[in-house]
């Protein structure tokens, strides 16, 4: 199975980033919860990812706003999930 | 524009919202409609298949103008196992129709003149501007909406929230429940693109004709989900989804993972050979079914689309039930202000009593109960059953000098193995109780 990476794949796509204003936050956490690290596996543009002390951090750059991480988050509050500020983030060419 | 009041204010450029704005202007409305996207279409996702019978209700001759791909000629069914495939195609020149009745689309492109009839027929069109929150009065009825633009909100008799299957503000402002993990599937896809000829030779097509492939089975990893696979004019969206509840829960499967596995499967991978890949795009899709229908009206709200859960999953519809519930909601709002009534919670509840009697909500009952059957016997209908079907077409079609009378034995034993004789029976039961 071609497990191609997720970066090479939204290497095609347009954002226009909201610099210093990311539009999801990760609350601080000594060690995260079940829904939070599985976003490092099911967040589409794999936007989540584990630190050395097994936290979890997003880096919102590639997100395309689809939502799963604040259903998936819904409960815990692990997560700050708003829209990006009109006209930024992912740009679709087609959809 | 601070201080200027409208009749309506449309949240969201979607078909749900393009349908309610373009409707309520028609009808003489004052109507300011708010997207977030540079331009209509451009935070927005779909496979893309267009009903037209919904549009033609709003825009009779919408072929003329509108970015359309392929209609669709053939539709290919497909229950997939690890080596192939068995299906059912469906393949007419019948729909080589002087109007047809579906086509592919391309959703950036679509809504783009989608919304620009909408500014044509008199909408006051916002994009670049998100919608922060909702205001309400003392009396708790919705009268305006706050952006991130201007400080001191927007405000309107009525506002239609047609905010899409992730909306904040009808969440956040209480009309409506979180979103279960049960209730919405991730869908990811990718835009392949292919001269048109090649596109027409390895799907047997001439002209406009196009192609819908929507498959199951183990390529999502026993998860509960579909693939789906449609032909453009120089492009083919590929892509699968699956419920989030199932994602969040599997050992190791990502989204992309499972794409992968459907574009390398042998029965897709010959098909989107050699073509360039130029976007990846995903987002979530509200398959929860009527019982996850929320709210969809109160004083002086009113939801449209897939905010108000409108999504026919088992048909893979659901721009029609958009375009639909957006017009409907449309027309209802012009006639109780026609009528100089207010956007009471009383009068807009003729917007629901009507979807009642459109296919819309006839068909959301109808399929109430599948999203429950499949979350009880998701992994048998997504894994064993395509297994089974495929083992046993293969046991059936080689001839390998076995008679057909021991074939036949062996077909009905495997089915037993696997699911035992009370298993069928209840996976038949169940399946047609779920149908009904």
């Amino acid at each position: 199975m071609s497990d191609e990476r997720v970066e090479n794949r939204l290497f095609q796509n347009r954002y226009v980033v909201d610099v210093g204003r990311p539009h999801i936050r990760v609350r601080p956490h000594e060690v995260p919860s079940r829904e939070l690290v599985a976003m490092t596996r099911v967040c589409p543009a794999g936007c989540y990812s584990q630190n050395e002390q097994g936290q979890v951090e997003i880096t919102a750059d590639g997100c395309m706003e689809c939502g799963t991480c604040r259903v998936v988050c819904a409960k815990t509050g692990d997560i700050e999930w708003n829209y990006p500020r009109g006209g930024y983030g992912v740009l679709f060419k087609f959809g | 524009m601070t201080h200027e009041h409208f009749d309506a204010i449309v949240v969201g450029a979607g078909p749900s919202g393009n349908a309610a704005a373009y409707t309520m202007a028609q009808r003489g409305l004052k109507v300011l409609q708010i997207e977030r996207g540079e331009y209509a279409g451009s935070k927005n996702v779909q496979g893309a298949i267009l009903y037209s019978d919904a549009l033609e209700r709003i825009i009779p001759d919408f072929r003329e103008e509108a970015p359309l791909e392929r209609h669709v000629i053939e539709q290919r069914i497909w229950m997939m196992d690890d080596s192939g495939h068995t299906g059912m195609h469906h393949r007419s020149d019948d729909y080589n129709e002087q109007k047809p009745n579906r086509y592919t689309i391309i959703r950036a492109q679509f809504d783009k003149w989608f919304n620009r009839c909408v500014r044509e027929i008199g909408v006051t069109v916002l994009c670049e501007t998100t919608v922060t929150g909702l205001i309400a009065d003392e009396h708790r009825r919705i009268i305006g909406v706050q952006t991130d633009r201007d400080g001191d909100g927007i405000f309107a008799d009525v506002v239609v929230l047609a905010e899409g299957v992730n909306g904040l503000i009808g969440q956040r402002s209480g009309l409506r429940k979180e979103l279960r993990p049960e209730d919405v599937a991730l869908a990811v896809k990718e835009m392949h693109f292919l001269p048109q000829d090649v596109i027409d030779a390895r799907f047997n097509l001439r002209g406009e004709e196009g192609v819908v492939i929507e498959a199951m089975g183990t390529v999502t990893d026993g998860m509960i989900g579909t693939a789906f696979l449609y032909t453009n004019r120089e492009s083919i969206s590929v892509g699968v989804g699956c419920l989030v509840s199932e994602f969040a829960k599997s050992g190791e499967a990502t989204p992309h993972g499972i794409l992968d596995r459907f574009k390398a499967h042998p029965s897709v991978r010959a098909l989107l050979e050699g073509a360039e890949i130029k976007e990846y795009a995903a987002h979530l899709i509200p398959e929860g079914g009527y019982r996850a229908v929320p709210d969809l009206v109160g004083d002086g709200w009113i939801v449209v689309g897939d905010a108000g859960h409108f999504v026919n999953a088992v048909h893979r519809e659901g721009s029609n039930l958009a375009m639909t519930t957006g017009r409907i909601a449309g027309e209802t709002i012009a006639n109780v202000l026609g009528s100089c009534l207010a956007c009471t919670r009383d009068n807009l509840q003729a917007y629901v009593t009507q979807l009642q009697e459109t296919f819309v909500m006839k068909d959301m009952k109808k399929y109430k109960n599948v999203p429950r059957m499949l979350e009880h016997g998701g992994h048998n209908i997504m894994d064993i059953y395509p297994r089974l079907l495929n083992r046993s077409a293969q046991t059936w079609f080689r001839v390998d000098g076995r008679d057909k009378k021991s074939k036949e034995s062996e077909i009905l034993r495997s089915a037993r193995q696997a699911r035992g004789l009370t298993g069928l029976l209840g996976d038949a039961f169940r399946l047609a109780r779920a149908w009904r």
